[in-house]
């Protein structure tokens, strides 16, 4: 393998080979050096189109603790301000010598448009509507450490359309045998769901007490053009997870949600910080899976996995 | 060709243990840290064994060396199991096991690997066959059994508890390119 640009690069075997990985790097993380040598000598270059902090933060952290170096690359401070195209950004950073480009950019299929210019391995972090592979790894391997994964009844709740992170899970979670549903009012679903592996409804309430986990999605105000949902407040009366409706969970069930959060629309705050919220847990998750990525793409010789 | 038995692995195994206690009057300095996957199956061994002569406990630990070998990069180099080192090793003298010592770059990795762990005051090598060719300056303290052979051969040591059957090793013409070869 050498890019990852989405789930569907991954069938079950490499999708469970990668999270068993990521448990070794889970376990590098919580020694007093939380590093090895694996990697050293290799560059990896973040390239952000979007802003991020959990993402770009958690690569760069990876990347370190497997001895890589970085190139932090902020498009806002660098010569995309002055108009150079992506063709041109990459190929200066490919000609100072990196081994990995790890890039998020506004438009889908901007990721694989970039292997086609440079030798260096690709890692989409998170691409338009399209995918974020990433971003489903560390959620699966949350979840699987806590849960059997085949029929497993997940909800998705909240903006399905505006979310390459919904797209990446329903592959992930799917692939590992788990049941999706996918909740939000029509206009925040994609317009066809044609061959999305999922169970769709339009309300919460009605599936809130019989899932295993609850995965909440940003509502993503920066995408929307047009009025999608009548207010805010409107929006969490029906999607949102209040803590009435936290009540009506399983008494076991998990509740995630991608980061950045908006405390009182998708979840209460207090949801959030309670016991069943896998939120921090998913952060720290992050970055072993993508120490296992890295670690796949740039360690394992040309013709592997 | 079989080169040792299960009755010949046992008296190996034993005398190792033996050995580890003279050298170090006593053991209750000692960790052993097994090399995966049949250098922790014979570190446990050897704790069985000081165990029952010297009525001590010695703690057993396992280490993958994986993310600290220098061929990374040429060929994938998949971890096989959890570093698990239950003791702080600073200040107390670690055995590395492994089952067969070749090149040594498995043991130059695994020296990397346990002093991210901590400091030890000593480290010290047994293993089950040294059957030579070393590309680095790493020599055994403890051998069971000093196994003259070319390069292109292959050494399988089989353990009841990984392989199932009987204990044995055995020397085999194998291609260059395996596995084995690598280490």
């Amino acid at each position: 393998m050498k890019h990852l640009l989405s789930v569907d690069d991954l069938d079950v075997e490499s999708l469970t080979a990668m999270l068993d990985l990521s448990e070794q790097f889970v376990a590098v993380n919580q020694r007093d050096i939380p590093k090895v040598p694996a990697l050293r000598g290799k560059v990896v270059a973040s390239l952000f189109y979007e802003d991020s902090t959990r993402t770009r933060l958690s690569f760069e952290t990876a990347a370190k603790r497997l001895s890589c170096d970085v190139m932090n690359f902020s498009v806002s401070q660098s010569s995309v301000k002055k108009g150079e195209s992506l063709l041109d950004t990459v190929q200066t950073i490919e000609a100072m010598g990196i081994d990995a480009i790890v890039i998020r950019h506004p438009s889908a299929g901007a990721p694989h448009r970039i292997t086609e210019w440079v030798d260096a391995s690709v890692i989409n972090a998170g691409d338009g509507r399209h995918a974020h592979p990433t971003q489903a790894l560390l959620d699966v391997l949350t979840l699987r450490r806590h849960r059997e994964m085949n029929g497993l009844r997940v909800a998705i709740v909240g903006d399905v359309r505006h979310s390459r992170v919904a797209r990446s899970n329903v592959k992930a979670l799917h692939l590992l045998g788990a049941d999706v549903t996918l909740v939000a009012p029509p206009t925040l679903l994609p317009e066809s769901l044609d061959g999305w592996p999922v169970h769709v409804s339009h309300d919460l309430d009605d599936v809130i007490s019989e899932v295993d986990v609850v995965m909440l999605l940003r509502m993503q105000f920066e995408r929307q053009q047009e009025a999608l949902f009548p207010t805010v407040r409107e929006y969490t009366a029906r999607y949102g997870l209040t803590e009435a409706r936290a009540d009506r969970l399983k008494p076991d069930a998990l509740i995630m949600h991608p980061g950045p959060m908006n405390r009182g629309v998708e979840l209460a705050a207090s949801v959030a910080d309670g016991p069943a919220s896998l939120v921090t847990e998913q952060v720290s998750n992050g970055v072993a899976v993508r120490m296992a990525v890295l670690y796949t793409l740039l360690g394992s010789g040309a013709s592997v996995v | 060709m079989s080169v040792l038995d299960a009755g010949d692995l046992r008296r190996a195994q034993t005398r190792i243990a033996h050995e580890i206690v003279e050298r170090n009057r006593g053991a209750a300095d000692v960790v052993l840290v097994g090399l995966y996957t049949r250098g922790l199956a014979i570190a446990r061994r050897l704790a069985d064994a000081i165990a029952e002569f010297e009525d001590l406990v010695v703690p057993v630990g396992a280490l993958d060396v994986s993310f600290y070998r220098d061929d990374i990069g040429l060929r994938a180099v998949t971890p096989t199991g959890p570093t698990e080192v239950p003791v702080d090793i600073t200040g107390r003298v670690v055995v590395l096991v492994d089952d067969v010592l070749y090149t040594g770059r498995t043991v130059r990795a695994a020296m990397d690997a346990l002093t991210e762990l901590g400091r030890p005051r000593a480290i010290q090598l047994a293993v089950l066959v040294d059957r030579g060719h070393r590309e680095l300056p790493i020599r055994p303290d403890f051998v069971g059994k000093n196994l003259p052979t070319r390069v292109g051969e292959d050494v399988r040591v089989r353990l009841t508890e990984i392989d199932g059957g009987l204990d044995s090793v055995e020397l085999r013409d194998g291609d260059s390119e395996q596995a084995e070869g690598v280490r």
